[in-house]
């Protein structure tokens, strides 16, 4: 479809229980978890999708999925109309994670570590490093913790090092998998301002899982919400509380997510499309 | 253009890798003079032979064929574990899915790799080589250098292969791979001819002997120095290893590749070991 940035359409995913070992091992632990029953779901250009779920309810899988991290039982993944399982390097090279981890060479510094990620993609290293110091600046971070390993930083300033280094290979597709967990409130309103300048300014496509309902419905166009690796609900975040109003009482987005969640009817899947 | 990005990928393993030589100095000061006093120590039960016997031996030659081991050893086995732990680095420090979602090639992963291998495995050798040289009266006189480098070039096609199939482990294996592959190294090590001729070996060992390449490596190295061996005659040698490498390096990066395709069709990337 013309304008996507996301397509993913009709993508299974399951997990053996038991391991490697697990395939050739008893008939219950061959059998496997699933992770995603069926997932649709698409993200517009310059769009930021919202996905909520509980703990264990596929978020990141599917974000593991798109990143080319996992290999899907079935369905197709397209970014930007490039085929995630036929033409995985395209797909690579138009997307970047942050995951809840800050995942470095933690004896390395900011800047050794943005540096060979920036090689990785292909950049030289003077482009990586102005750009490198131009989105820490704008996050709010000096250049004295560039030169710092990365161990001796705080769990907040690396997971803002972590963030610069997704946005360091100006991605058009952002997989912001929990990004701001673990960081002060401060720091949490910073890393959300870059965001929307971000897809302003670059016309990025953004999805974005997180478990801070007001993260969610400040930062998302629309809020896709899974549960038991189905999407059980997508909208504006208005819209979706309009469909829970009761009694004049408009619900808080917590408050739909713990009913659509918590209720077992929703058993129905619902796509996340485009029209 | 793709070749540029492609090379700076490569790159960026050769600079990361040497920045954390440089970041954890300290413990590389220590591998080393552990290196050294093994390669001394080697060496001395060398010279130490005919105390030890009580007869009358030339020790000269001895001490040359310890200290060739030692050395190729060394290098050889940096090379091994330069590749084998690429994938257990990534694993440790949790990187491993930042890596593998980069637009890089595995080819550029491994050419990077194993370039900062060879030339971390040389230096590190030589700097053994230096320290020794100072302790005892090495007689090269007779020695066919071209024609060892050679035999060490083939040895490194090799062991590049080797470590490559070695990197396999980890992927499939989160917890227990880097053992394995640690196992399979200390086999190599046993069954080589390190410090002894493969003769002394029981049948059964030779016989891997003879699939070990780190076998044909010490006997054509110490049959160009401590024999001066003209190149030509170490063809029995030089071409086992270069088939070895020919075989190994692609259907090394063929298995990666499978293996790779599995771990995320399974979902082992994520896990951390």
């Amino acid at each position: 479809m013309e304008g996507l940035a996301l397509d993913v359409r009709d993508v299974t995913k399951t997990f053996p229980r038991g391991g490697l070992l697990g395939l050739l091992g008893p008939r219950r632990e061959r059998e496997r978890i699933v992770a995603l029953a069926g997932i649709n779901l698409a993200v517009r250009r310059g769009e930021i999708l919202g996905l909520l779920g509980p703990n264990g309810s596929g978020k990141s899988t599917l974000v593991r999925l798109i990143a080319t991290l996992l290999l899907p039982d079935s369905g197709q993944i397209t970014v930007f109309g490039h085929d995630a399982q036929r033409e995985p390097r395209a797909v690579r090279r138009l997307i970047n994670r942050v995951s809840a981890d800050a995942a470095f060479f933690k004896g390395l510094t900011a800047m050794e570590n943005l540096l060979f990620t920036a090689r990785l993609y292909g950049l030289s290293g003077r482009t990586a490093r102005r750009r490198a110091s131009e989105i820490l600046a704008r996050l709010g971070l000096d250049g004295l913790s560039l030169h710092r390993p990365l161990e001796q930083l705080s769990r907040g300033t690396q997971q803002k090092v972590a963030i610069a280094r997704a946005f360091l290979t100006a991605p058009v597709l952002l997989l912001l998998d929990e990004p701001t967990t673990g960081l002060d409130p401060h720091s949490r309103r910073e890393v959300q301002r870059f965001i929307l300048e971000v897809r302003e300014d670059h016309d990025a496509s953004v999805l974005l899982t997180t478990h801070a309902m007001e993260e969610a419905e400040r930062l998302s166009d629309r809020i896709a919400i899974i549960d038991e690796g189905r999407i059980v609900a997508c909208d504006t975040p208005t819209s979706l509380r309009e469909r829970f109003r009761l009694n004049g009482h408009l619900p808080s987005l917590e408050e739909v997510f713990l009913a659509l969640t918590g209720k077992p009817l929703e058993e129905e899947r619902c796509a996340c499309s485009v029209n | 253009m793709r070749l540029l990005r492609e090379l700076r990928a490569a790159y960026a393993f050769i600079e990361r890798n040497s920045n954390l030589v440089k970041r954890y100095w300290g413990w590389e000061l220590v591998w080393l003079t552990y290196s050294i006093v093994e390669a001394l120590a080697i060496t001395y039960l060398g010279a130490g032979i005919g105390a030890i016997t009580g007869q009358s031996l030339d020790t000269t030659y001895l001490i040359l064929y310890l200290l060739v081991g030692t050395l190729v050893w060394a290098y050889l086995a940096t090379i091994f574990d330069g590749l084998s732990e690429a994938i257990s680095w990534e694993r440790w420090e949790g990187t491993i899915e930042y890596t593998f979602m980069a637009p890089a090639s595995r080819l550029s992963h491994f050419l990077g790799t194993t370039a900062f291998a060879i030339a971390y495995g040389l230096v590190r050798t030589l700097l053994i080589l230096g320290v020794v040289a100072l302790s005892f009266h090495l007689d090269l006189g007779r020695a066919n250098l071209p024609g060892a480098v050679l035999v060490l070039l083939g040895g490194s096609l090799a062991f590049i292969g080797l470590g490559i199939l070695a990197a396999i482990l980890p992927l499939l294996f989160p917890e227990r791979g880097e053992q394995m592959s640690y196992a399979f190294q200390a086999l190599i090590l046993l069954v080589s001819g390190i410090y002894y001729p493969v003769e002394v070996l029981p049948p059964w060992l030779q016989r891997l002997a003879a699939l070990s390449p780190a076998t044909y490596a010490l006997q054509g190295i110490r049959a160009a120095l401590l024999e001066g061996e003209p190149t030509a005659a170490l063809a029995g040698e030089l071409l086992p290893l270069v088939l070895m490498g020919l075989i190994l390096i692609p259907s090394g990066l063929m298995a990666f590749s499978l293996a790779e395709r599995y771990a995320k069709r399974t979902g082992r990337l994520k896990r951390s070991g």
